[in-house]
């Protein structure tokens, strides 16, 4: 009995993380009414599901996919089909379960295709996705009955008889039948994480040489959860069907798994709730920072290339410690530090991202003059004062950004010291 | 009494390449008996161990667990047959809590498999069984902390934990106590004989000491060959033993007292 009563007060917490989880996917149209927004939101719960099925497999399995949107174009492709065949008459099930379609399909070819990945991990493992990936998308260029080559293939989602009123017409019914979704597979899948299956997959990830000595068949294991991730992966393929109502054979492609890739861990791979930042980021950077710059690309790569050097964990596990550090009430000692962080990285990020942009307008818009906008600045991309004045600035951000870089490193040693000694201390007194 | 034996090899070799690496080993393990196995190092020990696990195939030989041959099968199924290892290395789930490393190796056993439409949370069998092994190796309080951040001895006390937690009537260690203090070493050993009894043991052991005060017989193995099995007094006493391999190291054993 001693055991359950500890566990309440977290159960507590649990209901409330869920139910906030609701209320935010409910409230979130209300708050951003613009029609970009909604797209937007309803995009956002479609990359949730994509990137935390892709996670079954990076953060919990080890299992490095290259080839994750396989699984989830080939469910939009398969719940588009279907979509045609209800407007056709020729397919009598509601538009609200065609996303089902797109999860059983993308399992369907996870089980078909997961058989012969999953057989190895480690490298390669990662070879075989890629290969697999590849052979996806060029089957995509040769079969255009089935992927409707360039023009790709559409369907209207009014379709079928309109249940309660709702014909998924305006937008803003798309988004809730995402929102519900969204909801029900991010609990399912936080579900499996406290399966028997879910723990030892960890298991397989961590030591799978082990697990083949504790019973368990290492290449069974990653199959079923391959098919699981496939599983939701098709579900967000189908939502993207209703929603864009259009399919073409990008969604297949190594761009879009490559995103999966790039947001999981930019997001956070190690903590369940790490790829839904990292989904969220997705729709902003592909929806908003490519409407801002044509350098977004670059800045992605970029971003991506530091996280990996210095937080592997992604933003989910920064938040985390600094948590920790919140936790034992040291926040206050340190965030001075991280204002002077961020102002001199703002400076320093100002002066370098004026220079990209001069070089991108040098390259793809000379035609239109040489002069750049960059943040309310008016800059001659011939100008050498242009240049020395974005370099001046730069360099002086760098410079104060070292400076205070080493000043929030040692203070952030001495944090993690005293609370360890902490730790120490609460232990003994136990 | 039953004529089968717990464990048994008959005339196992192993090639690596052209190499012979283990030459033809014959061993008939009673069930509950506790053998240790020694040797020089290279003689084939851990290899031994390898091949009765199921790390690799043997090139040719019978290797019968409880009666059953299991020379062909794979780790998984010769460890749901009943036979359980540790590593030299340790070789455990360093992200996972301490806790948990014990759970996931309780699971197979308890008949969860590949389930996953049952919380942990709620197989109340695994977490007790979880629980009772963690005060077994002395682990309680470090219930929560991941397995990487233990120290080296509580590594490999978890080690031995993960081994046992599926109750399997073979045990084999590889090594248990390398790397350990002299003080480490007297209280692991007393750990290991607390949660085996009653089962058959195989462990390969350096410190003489240690081997004498835990076997009830001892292998030697010499260039993939076991020289000799026996009683530890009759061992001691054999000839080819003492010219071949232990020598001064019985005597020192036997100077610096028991």
């Amino acid at each position: 009995m001693a055991a359950v009563y500890k566990f309440k007060p977290y159960n507590v917490g649990r209901w409330i993380i869920w139910s906030a989880f609701a209320g935010i996917l409910l409230m979130a149209p209300l708050v951003f009414t613009s029609n970009l927004s909604t797209t937007m939101l309803a995009q956002m719960g479609i990359a949730i599901i994509a990137c935390l099925s892709y996670n079954m497999l990076l953060g919990q399995g080890g299992m490095l996919s290259f080839g994750h949107a396989v699984y989830t174009g080939l469910g939009s492709y398969m719940a588009i089909h279907a979509l045609n065949a209800v407007s056709g008459g020729k397919l009598h099930i509601p538009v609200s379960v065609l996303p089902i379609v797109g999860g059983l399909s993308g399992m369907g070819f996870a089980v078909l295709l997961g058989w012969v990945t999953t057989r190895k991990s480690g490298t390669p493992f990662a070879m075989i996705t890629l290969g697999v990936a590849e052979l996806v998308f060029a089957m995509s260029l040769m079969f255009s009955e089935f992927f409707g080559g360039e023009a790709g293939v559409s369907g209207n989602r009014v379709a079928g008889e309109a249940f309660f009123g709702i014909t998924y017409g305006p937008q803003i019914q798309v988004y809730y039948l995402i929102a519900a979704y969204t909801f029900v597979c991010v609990a399912l899948m936080y579900a499996f994480t406290q399966t028997p299956l879910g723990r030892i997959l960890n298991a397989v990830r961590d030591n799978p040489e082990r697990v083949e000595f504790i019973g368990y068949n290492t290449q069974r294991v990653r199959y079923i959860a391959f098919i699981i991730a496939g599983f939701f992966a098709g579900i967000a393929g189908g939502l993207g069907a209703l929603n864009f109502e259009i399919v073409t054979a990008e969604v297949v492609g190594a761009g879009r798994s490559g995103a999966y890739l790039l947001f999981t861990f930019l997001g956070g791979a190690t903590f369940f709730f790490g790829p839904i930042i990292g989904a969220i980021l997705m729709i902003i950077a592909f929806v908003l920072l490519s409407e801002l710059t044509k350098a977004w690309l670059l800045y992605l790569g970029l971003i991506f290339l530091f996280m990996v050097m210095y937080a592997p964990g992604g933003i989910a596990s920064l938040i985390m410690m600094n948590l920790r550090v919140a936790k034992f009430g040291k926040l206050r000692q340190i965030w001075t530090s991280y204002l002077g962080l961020g102002l001199t990285a703002f400076v320093m990020l100002a002066g370098a991202g004026a220079m990209i942009e001069m070089v991108y307008h040098l390259q793809l818009n000379s035609a239109l003059g040489d002069t750049v906008k960059f943040m309310g600045a008016t800059l001659n991309a011939k100008g050498l004062d242009s240049w020395f004045g974005c370099a001046f600035v730069m360099l002086t951000g760098l410079g104060l950004f070292e400076l205070s870089r080493r000043q929030y490193m040692t203070e952030w040693g001495e944090i993690q010291t005293e609370i360890e000694k902490e730790i120490k201390r609460r232990e003994t007194a136990v | 009494m039953s004529t089968t034996y717990a464990l048994e090899l008959k005339d196992v070799r192993k090639n690596f390449g052209k190499t012979e690496i283990i030459r033809g080993v014959n061993l008939a393990v009673e069930p509950g008996e506790r053998v240790a196995v020694i040797g020089p190092n290279g003689a084939g020990k851990s290899t031994l161990f390898n091949l009765i696990s199921g790390r690799f195939g043997p090139t040719s030989g019978d290797i019968l667990l409880n009666g059953q041959r299991i020379q062909h099968k794979t780790p998984y199924e010769i460890n749901r047959m009943g036979l359980a290892r540790s590593f030299q290395i340790t070789n455990i789930f360093p992200k996972l809590s301490v806790f948990e490393n014990l759970r996931c190796a309780v699971l197979w056993s308890l008949g969860y498999k590949y389930t996953f439409f049952k919380f942990l949370s709620g197989l109340k069998d695994a977490n007790e069984r979880a629980d009772q092994l963690l005060e077994m190796i002395r682990l309680d309080k470090k219930r929560d902390i991941l397995a990487m951040n233990l120290t080296y001895a509580e590594q490999r006390a978890l080690e031995i934990g993960v081994t046992i937690a599926g109750g399997a009537d073979v045990i084999l260690l590889d090594e248990p106590t390398a790397g350990m203090s002299k003080s480490e070493t007297s209280r692991f050993i007393h750990l290991i004989k607390e949660v085996t009894v009653g089962k058959t043991l195989l462990t390969v052991e350096h410190d003489m000491g240690v081997v004498f005060g835990l076997a009830d017989k001892i292998a030697v193995v010499v260039y993939g060959e076991v020289i000799a099995f026996d009683t530890p007094e009759a061992v001691r006493a054999n000839a080819k033993v003492q010219e071949a391999y232990l020598g001064s190291s019985v005597a020192d054993s036997q100077a610096g007292g028991h």
